[in-house]
């Protein structure tokens, strides 16, 4: 059993309790928090994931999701505080 | 213009890093590198950064012999928050302080430093740079201290002087 | 020996990625969760990025020239997330604020206006 691919499934785990907070959630500030964390965690999945297979292209798709997440978290907030984009 | 040379240079030296695969870099993925860098700088120029001329050479050392001090005290911050997820023990409530920092830099830095570190967490920045910090386990004696440079010290420790020292 | 540096950097990951979650349904209010959800995420993944890139250096001087790659890269992906997450936080704190969430039992609110001395 390849040791990278235990903690995948660990993180899964955390992922899931993540997503628990995200659907129960009362306010949106609550569902925010909760999908950012879950972003968090997918990117270090993403790491363990290309680390387990050996494949370099899951790591550059990782970075490309840190910043992504990262414009659509902002977003989001910016959208709830009702300012100008 | 030295917006535009940092930040060709900042992009070629990342092309660098990504297209690094084992060997020397071919000719032709330096040239596409240097193509794409100019691009992107160009961009940037027309971003107007009013503080592009603090950046010198030993703000960047002081920057690099910040991390460990930073390290320690995020270790410390999230031992803390374990502690209070098991137990539940949370006491939370937001403090103003006033650490005195004049340019965006470093309140930046000092903005970014008190969210990772213990129990503290920067809600909102006013206009005179004033930091609103959400705090999980607000301590009695803080009450007590009315020095504003005191009060910086229970919420940040010594942050602002290395936000002071790296960013003004 | 270096599979035991590997091990121990996952399993720290590990513990303080599943710490985040669960503070994450534990805490009563957002500012609260912000607290668990930001740090301990950023911190376990201080720690996977350190084992991935512990182990791409392994490969690496074992003779597989491409995975040097593997170690720069999660240092950038690292870097990404530890300037992103604390701006991400903070930007959701002021959110809140301002669309009207309270922090549930706190004993001093300085940016609601009123002092108190």
């Amino acid at each position: 059993m390849n040791v990278f691919m235990l903690t995948l499934a660990l993180m899964g785990i955390s992922v899931l309790i993540a997503m628990i907070r995200a659907i129960l959630g009362p306010t949106i500030p609550d569902r925010v928090v909760g999908l950012d964390t879950i972003n968090t965690l997918v990117i270090s999945g993403m790491l363990v994931y290309g680390a387990a297979v050996k494949e370099i292209i899951y790591i550059d798709v990782a970075i490309v999701y840190a910043l992504l997440s990262y414009i659509t978290t902002v977003l989001i907030a910016k959208y709830l505080e009702g300012g100008k984009l | 213009m030295r917006v535009f040379v940092s930040a060709t240079i900042l992009s070629f030296i990342l092309w660098l890093l990504l297209t690094f695969n084992g060997s020397l870099w071919q000719a032709d993925e330096i040239l596409a590198g240097i193509v794409f860098s100019i691009l992107a700088g160009l961009i940037t120029a027309k971003i107007n950064i009013k503080e592009h001329k603090n950046l010198s050479l030993t703000r960047w050392l002081m920057f690099i012999a910040y991390f460990p001090r930073f390290f320690y005290e995020m270790a410390k911050a999230n031992f803390d928050v374990a502690y209070r997820v098991i137990t539940g023990k949370i006491k939370p409530g937001i403090v103003k302080i006033s650490p005195g920092l004049k340019n965006n830099l470093s309140v930046t830095l000092l903005a970014n430093s008190i969210t990772l570190t213990p129990g503290t967490l920067t809600v909102e920045v006013d206009e005179d740079k004033n930091l609103y910090v959400h705090w999980i386990n607000v301590r009695d004696d803080f009450f007590q201290e009315h020095e504003e440079k005191c009060r910086c010290k229970y919420v940040c420790s010594t942050f602002p002087d290395w936000a002071r020292r790296i960013g003004e | 020996m270096i599979w035991w540096i590997i091990y121990v950097c996952l399993g720290i990951g590990i513990v303080f990625n599943l710490l985040a979650s669960l503070g994450l349904l534990r805490f009563p209010d957002v500012y609260t969760r912000l607290h668990a959800g930001t740090k301990c995420t950023t911190f376990g993944s201080i720690f996977i990025a350190t084992a991935v890139m512990v182990y791409g250096l392994y490969e690496w001087w074992k003779g597989n020239d491409a995975m040097i790659s593997m170690t720069v890269h999660s240092f950038l992906a690292l870097l990404a997330i530890l300037i992103t997450n604390p701006t991400g936080a903070h930007a959701i704190a002021r959110a809140a604020y301002r669309s009207g969430v309270k922090p549930a039992g706190a004993v001093v609110d300085e940016l609601g206006g009123e002092k108190d001395d």
